[in-house]
Formats: C-alpha cells, structure tokens, sequence
C-alpha cells in the first residue's frame, strides 16, 4: 500500500488504573506539534477498563479525536490483549506515525505490535523532527551507552513507530475550547488472549519513586562515601522541597533502590535543580541529566567529567559542603 | 524442559571514551563481554538446569568473534552453542535480527526463550518481545524472578510503580533484568570442556528457511541517517575554596534563580 494511504498521528495514551500517564500527556503535545507540520489529525488511543478522567481532557490538550477502547480483560496490564487493540486501532486508522511512551508498558507493547504491523520501531527517542518533503519521522536517539546520538528514518514501511523517554518532550497549555470527537471503538477480544496469568498485582510507593516529576533532585554517586552518609543529601532535599536520586555505582552498592537511579540504564531527568554530590560524571549518568535545567555539581576530582555539564562547579569534599549548606538553608528560613 | 537463552556480544560501554579532541569513540581496546542482562538470563537458565534438569543451548548473532562469548556460556555451564553468523546478517535493525533468530529458533525444539531485556550498545529492549510475536508464543518482560515446572513459568514482571507476579504456560519467551542474579563465573574445568570438548554450531542463512530480503541492512524497516557526538556545553563556574564558602557560593545561586 502506498504511503498516501497512511495519514494522521497516533499517540498510545497509557493508563495505569485508570490513571493517564505522564508521558503521554508529553506525547500528545508532541504529537500535535507533528500534526501540525503535517496537516493532518492527532488522535490518541486509550485502552482500559475505565478512564478516571473525563477523555475529554486529552482533547483539550491537543488531541483531535481519542478512540476509546474499554473492556474489563485490560485491567491488569497484559500483553497480549494491548497487543490486539492496538494493532486493530491501527490496521483501521492506518495512522502514518504512532508514538508510545518508553515505558516498562510501552516498551514491552510497541516491539511486540509494530512486529504484528510488520515495521519499524525506533526505541527510546529523546527528539522528533520531521522532514516534510519525504513526510519521514526524524527519529533520534542516544545509543552506545549514551556516547552517541543516531537519527533514525523508517523510509519504505508506515507507519514510523517510536517510544519516547518519559521527561524528555515538554508539556502543552491546556485549552478548554478545543473541541474533538470521543470514538467508542470494540475490539473482538477472545479467551485465547488470556495466555498469561497475572497471580498478584503489588504496587510500591511511587510518589517516593517518581523522580521524574520532582523539580529539584539531590544526587548521590559513589563520592558519598558511605551508605549513612546519604542522610546528608536526604536532609539538603528536605530543606530544599526536592528528593534523593543516585548514580549507578551507589545504587549498585544498594545504598539507594533502583527506582531512583539517573542515567541511561536509569532515568532521563530534567529537573529545574539537580545537584550531583560525588558523582564523577560517567557518560551514561550525563544522558540522564544533561538537559537539567540548572546543574550544581560537588566533587573532590578537579578533572571529574560531571564538571563539564555543570553550570556550577564546586571542588571539594561534599560531606563537608552539605552540611554546611543546611545551616546556611535553616539560618535562610529564619530571617 | 529446553530453553534456548538468547545471548549477544557487546563492546563493554562503560569503558568506551570520547577522544576529548575530536569528539569520536576510542573503541581500540574496549573489552567484548556478554551483555549484562542476557548473562542474567543465562544464569536463570542454569538453576533451572540445577534444579530439573533443563537442557540450556546459547543463540547469537554476530560476526566470528561472538564465538568468544559463546565459548564463555558453554564454560558457565550451557549445553549447546550455535552462532548466526553470515555476511548477509550484517547491518540488521530490531526488526531483521528478530526475524533471523525466530527463523533460528524454529530450527530448535525448546520449551522457553530467555533473551537480556536489553543490550547495553543498543539500549533498545524490542528483539526479545518480536521474537516472540514471530513464533506467536506469549512474553513476559522485566523478569527479576523466575522458577519453572515442566510446563508452566511463574515470573517477577517489573514495573516502574510495582510488580507482577505471573503464570505463563510453555512455549513461552522471557527478558530478564541484570539485578536478578550474580553469574557464576566460568570454571576451570568448564572451560577446558568450552574449548576443548564441546563445539559451537556455525550456522548461516543457509541453514535457515527465511526470505534473504527480510535479513540484515536490507531487510530492516529502520535506517540511521545520521549519528554524531553530543556538541559539548559551554562551560560552567568553578570553584575551589573552603567548604563554608562553597555552601554560600551555592546559597547564592539559589537565590539568584528564586529557587529559596
């Protein structure tokens, strides 16, 4: 089939009981700067059991029409009848560009839908470009452990899939006089779609893990020193309304859980504040946090890499520094 | 049970360097190693071997050289080892590799697939569940646990907010997580058997029944159009003084951004 069949966006709008996504929030005001460019329609897709706001609010931020499939087999997350609704989403829309978010849901679902779809899937995205004249998908990506960036094309075959990083597109104004059209959409699902069991569904604290959304975050490498040490930097994100995040070695040490690791086998932040405390900079701690918005960073190694990305550069000790600062914050706060 | 672990060779990147002058990779001289997460998987492989006596073989695609990792699996403990290995392979996206392996696979009785969630040169964690789709048998990602009967896996499937804990029945394919376990290292005698026993299957495409336009740079639906090196960032203050004076060089900045 020629490409011309092939018109308008779709954004895979995740849900987690019943919950949007962040990152789909970030997709879809993407996704209508794309549709723009292109002339054509964004449409969003949400699959669920129930939707805990109104579809509505997805209009309001950019989406032209959000198809709406609802069925009490999508909850709990399960691969396989995602699978199926969304591949039926796009074999009737036949949408030229589908965006997913780089989720631990959106990147077990694209593989497994753009392999049924027969095309290309360009994971992990930091940025998207379009070139008009071809109507290609400027697909770029950090890959080799952060070390270089790839742009990547899916010429011949539609539509051009790609998950995104959670954090990395920046978030549209809401406006409450767009209007769009809301489409019920049934997808025949059958008991061969329940392959897998789910035998417990246990949640873990997320607003503690979330430091993706945290707009200030006080990093730890291995500099600290010591596991108590981090006090220190718990403390400081206290004074400051902020939270703890980690490099590698320290949540390797397993003085910090996983969930707070920054960096390509981490997370991609981009808070307004992010300090490092003895993080020395490795190449793949710096793709998590190079776009941070305001970068301090402590360390004792005059020659450490993190002091190339840093907007402010302090040579020391940072169990010393710390502490220092909190006094200096608790004497702030009582002028 | 027969379970084929997916494993693939990759240059260790947290030794790659940037020539501070040009700007490029120094690649001489950065180790091979298998990927981390496909190792886990390859350990996961082997208790289950301990515990009921699994029959674990190593799949790869790669250039010679993959033999290496290949020879390290078989030392860990794995029974059989075949390389994919064909000039016409080269250059595949996610999409094409995994069309290559499925094809492998299909030449291979097995039980469970376990393949890394991802590879640390490419980051893209998709061959493991497109294999899957190819063979039309059900995935379970992020697996930090696992344990087998005859005919059924139960998995720890990770989320960012929580976890699964999932039943699946066989044929299935699993990604596993570096954090689940620590690999054994190789024995003496192990590898002795590696190099001296036991022989890793050359295969090409050749051996596969697969069309030679879905394999390799050809058959990928993905082309990089271009790659670069991140422009580096201007350079920030620095500053080298005494710890007091450090925290009101820092007090300072917050006030001057309205951050306190």
């Amino acid at each position: 089939m020629s490409h011309s069949a092939y018109q308008d966006v779709l954004v895979y709008v995740e849900q987690r009981d019943g919950h949007i996504q962040k990152v789909s929030l970030e997709l879809i005001s993407k996704g209508r700067e794309i549709a723009d460019q292109l002339g054509c329609r964004l449409v969003g897709a949400v699959l669920c059991k129930t939707l805990s706001s109104p579809a509505e609010e997805l209009i309001h931020l950019g989406c032209d029409e959000v198809i709406l499939v609802c069925n009490d087999i999508l909850e709990p997350f399960t691969t396989e009848p995602y699978a199926k609704a969304l591949t039926a989403i796009i074999d009737d829309r036949k949408p030229e560009i589908v965006l997913v978010g780089a989720t631990t849901i959106g990147r077990d679902l694209a593989p497994r839908v753009s392999a049924r779809v027969n095309t290309g899937l360009t994971a992990d995205c930091t940025s998207l470009e379009v070139d008009l004249e071809a109507r290609n998908l400027l697909m770029t990506r950090p890959a080799f452990g952060g070390n270089i960036m790839a742009t990547i094309i899916c010429p011949d075959h539609r539509p051009q899939m790609s998950t995104v990083r959670p954090g990395v597109m920046v978030m549209r104004e809401i406006d409450e006089t767009r209007i769009g059209t809301i489409t019920p959409f049934e997808v025949a699902f059958n008991a061969s779609d329940f392959n897998i069991e789910v035998l417990e569904v246990v949640k873990e604290d997320k607003k503690k893990a979330n430091i993706e959304d945290a707009s200030i975050l006080i990093s730890g490498g291995r500099g600290v020193g010591h596991p108590d040490n981090m006090r220190n930097l718990e403390v400081l994100a206290e004074q400051l309304g902020g939270t703890v995040s980690a490099s590698r070695a320290v949540v390797d040490a397993g003085w910090v859980d996983r969930n707070h690791q920054v960096g390509q086998t981490g997370k991609t932040v981009r808070p307004d504040l992010y300090i490092a405390c003895g993080i020395s900079g490795a190449i793949q701690h710096l793709a998590g946090m190079e776009e941070s918005e305001f970068i301090i960073a402590i360390n004792k190694d005059e020659t450490a890499p993190i002091f190339d990305a840093a907007d402010l550069s302090i040579v020391g000790d940072v169990n010393k520094i710390i502490p220092e600062l909190v006094k200096l914050l608790v004497n702030h706060k009582a002028e | 049970m027969k379970i084929i672990v997916c494993v693939k060779q990759v240059p260790d990147t947290n030794e790659v360097k940037l020539d501070p002058i040009t700007g490029t990779l120094i690649r001489d001289g950065v180790p091979s190693i298998i990927n981390p997460d496909d190792k886990a998987g390859l350990e996961a492989a082997l208790v289950l071997k301990e515990t009921m006596g699994a029959h674990v073989t190593v799949l790869t695609m790669g250039p010679p050289q993959a033999d290496k990792a290949l020879r390290e699996a078989l030392a860990m403990g794995a029974d059989r080892a075949i390389l994919l290995t064909d000039r016409r392979f080269a250059g595949a996206d996610t999409w094409a590799t995994s069309m290559t392996l499925a094809a492998a696979i299909r030449n291979i009785e097995f039980d469970l697939i376990i393949a890394g969630r991802q590879a640390i040169d490419g980051d893209t964690a998709q061959v493991g569940p497109q294999i899957a789709e190819k063979l039309n048998i059900p995935q379970v990602s992020y697996v930090d646990e696992l344990t087998a009967t005859e005919t059924h896996i139960t998995a720890k499937r990770i989320f960012e907010d929580g976890y699964h804990r999932i039943r699946v029945a066989t044929p299935c394919l699993v990604t596993t997580l570096t954090e689940m376990n620590t690999p054994r290292y190789m024995s003496v005698g192990g590898i002795f058997d590696a190099y001296r026993e036991k022989e890793v299957e050359l295969w090409t495409m050749d051996n596969l029944e697969i069309n030679p336009d879905h394999v390799g740079l050809k058959g990928s639906p993905t082309k990089v159009r271009k790659s670069y090196t991140k422009a580096p960032k201007a350079p920030g203050k620095k500053f080298n003084t005494d710890p007091e004076s450090a925290a009101k060089l820092i007090l300072n900045e917050l006030k001057e951004k309205y951050i306190v």
